[in-house]
């Protein structure tokens, strides 16, 4: 499967990553023993796990891999949000399994910046799909409503 | 009204198109339709036993004159000159073909409409009281807050793809015309002792194969921090709830299993996280959007109009409509006036394209432009002078849209059942034809007072059986129809959920079934009870001897 990558959180540009796959390990491999997994770069999160005292777990990867065993299970959207904005983990978090084009805009706000996905050409039209967003979430944008006060301010 | 900015407009454009795309990539076979059904299934688009349906949201019942009109070119250049209102407010289209939605959607989008969260396990087109902005009982105007929960909640990257479709629903009143107890979060707008409103927030009711009446996990929630708060339910929801089996996904479950406490406790914790994280609307964003809603230039006028009061005398049938089918407004000299989509043996909810440009006409000339959609499946004009009903009415009349039936017997709701629905058991439409013309005769219905009669064609509970106060509910026995009727449901304030009254009817029997009842309740009832009043004061017994008693 082929790994896509944002250039940068939000609403960077996506492209094929070109680097050497991570050494992953899964979240119980890791809590159980440390030590056996020190070079391991990738931490495997199942969606059923809680993330709410993780952020000690994922500070030291470099990649946070989040599951959807189905493309319509989305768990993982809440887990992304709040290991990027509550944990403040800015690394890479990558979505693996059900993973279609037309989610991975959802993905994106929600902290996601990295996709399992085969088609380049189909993630980067389907990012660009929306101009707007009403709410804010993990990426940078401004929901539509803050962009409106901005207007009328300077109007 | 609210009216879209640029932001709002390009929303949905961009929805259109990226629509437009999805059905594309479908007919030339780059899609499955299994591909492609999750996708059409984010948009409204269902396949049904026939056909493709399509619904198109009307958030929270509120549209304008040019949109009905709109609606009724679609019922005429993409269906069979038809829609069909539903009980989330919204409407439908049966026989679209797939290739012409996009043209439809794209017409729709014109005047500020769409499919959005029509479907799928999202947060759904979110519902209100019919009679908001001009009820004589309501504490204020919940559609502000009802359109900045539709903003918030349109594409929601965290809450899309939930563990199950997930219905809100605010009321400002006293009197529920929401359902807000049987919704997955109800909201009831109200005033707390220190003069301030805010909601009571309530969670986890819901009808379908478990119903449940919601528990109230916040009694007062500030009103500015609606969405935090919003947002923290549906985290939990999100993290919690449970996917492994389709029947117990919906929020209903959750609360219920993890009991009402722990699971306020849960969205406490999770607000406290977030209350200040810059979800909620800064006052100016909130104002603005109040704006849109402040009050059409209501005329200063008399309480009773002398015209109206001549003309009700010595015509009988238009003294019945207004007893009937008008309700008190806030403003003197105004009154609401409700549009029943029940004509006798007719089809609940369904309405021609002539009867919508008359409606439109209607709304034009005598209700600010305002059309209300019910989650009766009826239709509102809100705002109509008390001078201007008697035409008003002579135009309905004259448009079969005159029935004065609303909240009597033969005002039911019904599911689209098996004449459409792939889901069904057995069919609903033709058994609420039946006992509307079995119970045809208006003097009865009214003697009889209110009396909400609802069917589903499954478990599934489109048609609100278990709010009925009579519920018909379609099984199916070993590939026969049968009807197992239940008693005593309330969608109301008073919320309750109907009992089941022994074993299930054949077709031919059901419509007997429901005459015994109504019998049997005026001979029980004291003044001023209703039928729901009478079955709580004796129980579910006497009505069961009264409905299996040998003939
Ligand atoms: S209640 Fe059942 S039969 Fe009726 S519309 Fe819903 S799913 Fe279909």
């Amino acid at each position: 499967m082929q790994l896509l990558k944002l250039s940068s959180h939000g609403r960077g540009r996506i492209s094929p990553a070109l680097e050497e796959p991570s050494q992953e390990v899964s979240l119980d491999e890791w809590r159980n023993n440390p030590q056996a997994h020190a070079d391991a770069t990738a931490l495997v999160i199942p969606n059923d796990a809680s993330v709410a005292d993780i952020k000690k777990d994922v500070s030291g990867f470099d990649v946070v891999i989040l599951d959807f065993p189905q493309f319509k299970d989305g768990r993982a959207y809440s887990q992304a949000r709040l290991i990027r904005e509550r944990m403040e983990y800015s690394g890479e978090i990558r979505a693996r399994g059900g993973v279609l084009r037309d989610q991975l805009l959802f993905m994106v706000r929600c902290g996601f910046n990295a996709f399992e996905f085969g088609d380049v050409g189909a993630a980067d039209a389907a990012l660009r799909e929306f101009t707007f967003a009403y709410q804010p979430a993990a990426d940078s944008v401004a929901p539509i409503w803050r962009q409106r006060l901005a207007h009328a301010r300077a109007a | 009204m609210y009216r879209y900015d640029e932001f709002d407009a390009t929303m949905v454009a961009e929805r259109a198109a990226q629509f437009r795309g999805q059905v594309a990539r479908r007919l030339s076979g780059e899609l499955s339709e299994e591909e492609f059904k999750p996708l059409r299934l984010m948009n409204g688009l269902y396949l049904q036993l026939h056909a493709y349906m399509l619904r198109v949201a009307i958030p929270y019942g509120t549209f304008s004159s040019r949109q009905m009109r709109r609606l009724a070119h679609a019922a005429r250049k993409y269906d069979k000159g038809y829609g069909h209102f539903t009980t989330r407010q919204n409407i439908q289209y049966n026989w679209p073909a797939l290739v012409d939605v996009p043209d439809l959607l794209d017409d729709l989008a014109e005047v500020e409409m769409h499919a959005i969260q029509t479907s799928g396990n999202c947060i759904r087109n979110v519902t209100s009281d019919q009679y908001a902005g001009a009820a004589a009982d309501e504490v204020e105007d919940p559609r502000p807050w009802c359109e900045i929960i539709r903003q918030w909640s349109t594409f929601h990257p965290e809450f899309s793809f939930l563990p199950r479709k997930f219905k809100i629903a605010v009321t400002a009143s006293d009197n529920d015309r929401a359902a807000v107890r049987v919704h997955d979060i109800g909201l009831r707008l109200h005033k707390n002792a220190g003069g301030d409103t805010g909601f009571e927030v309530i969670v986890g009711g819901g009808l379908g194969r478990t119903p449940y009446v919601g528990h109230t996990i916040r009694d007062f929630l500030p009103k500015e921090h609606l969405l935090s708060y919003l947002e923290a339910i549906l985290r939990v929801y999100n993290l919690e709830g449970r996917r492994d089996n389709l029947y117990k996904a919906r929020i209903k479950i959750l609360v219920n299993a993890e009991g009402a406490e722990r699971f306020r406790g849960l969205v406490e914790e999770e607000w406290a996280q977030i209350r200040s994280s810059g979800i909620d609307l800064l006052r100016e964003e909130i104002e603005r959007i109040h704006a849109y809603f402040e009050a059409p230039a209501f005329e200063k006028l008399p309480g009773e109009s002398v015209a109206l009061n001549a003309q009700r005398d010595g015509n009988g049938e238009f003294d019945r409509w207004l007893r009937v089918n008008t309700v008190a407004h806030k403003i003197p000299g105004y009154a609401i006036a409700n549009i029943s989509l029940k004509p006798i043996g007719g089809i609940p909810g369904d309405i021609s394209a002539a009867q919508m440009e008359a409606v439109a006409d209607l709304a034009d000339q005598f209700s600010f432009d305002e059309i209300r959609a019910t989650h009766e499946q009826n239709l509102v004009l809100p705002h109509v002078r008390k001078e201007d009903l008697f035409k008003v009415w002579r135009v309905l009349k004259a448009a079969g849209l005159a029935t004065a039936n609303i909240g009597l017997v033969s005002d039911i709701i019904a599911c689209p059942g098996l004449d459409y629905c792939t889901l069904a058991n057995t069919r609903s439409i033709p058994i609420a034809q039946r006992i509307s013309e079995r119970l045809a005769d208006l003097d009865e219905q009214e003697s009889l007072g209110e009396l909400k009669i609802k069917i589903s064609g499954c478990i599934n509970a489109c048609g609100h059986h278990h709010v009925g106060h009579i519920g018909i509910l379609g099984v199916d026995k070993k590939g026969e129809e049968f009807y197992q009727v239940t008693l005593g449901g309330s969608a109301g304030e008073d919320a309750s959920i109907g009992e089941i009254v022994g074993r299930g009817l054949s077709s031919g029997d059901v419509v007997d079934a429901v005459e015994k009842l109504v019998q049997f309740y005026k001979s029980e009832r004291n003044d001023g009870e209703r039928f729901l009043d009478v079955y709580r004061r004796i129980g579910a017994d006497p009505f069961k001897e009264a409905l299996y008693a040998a003939a």
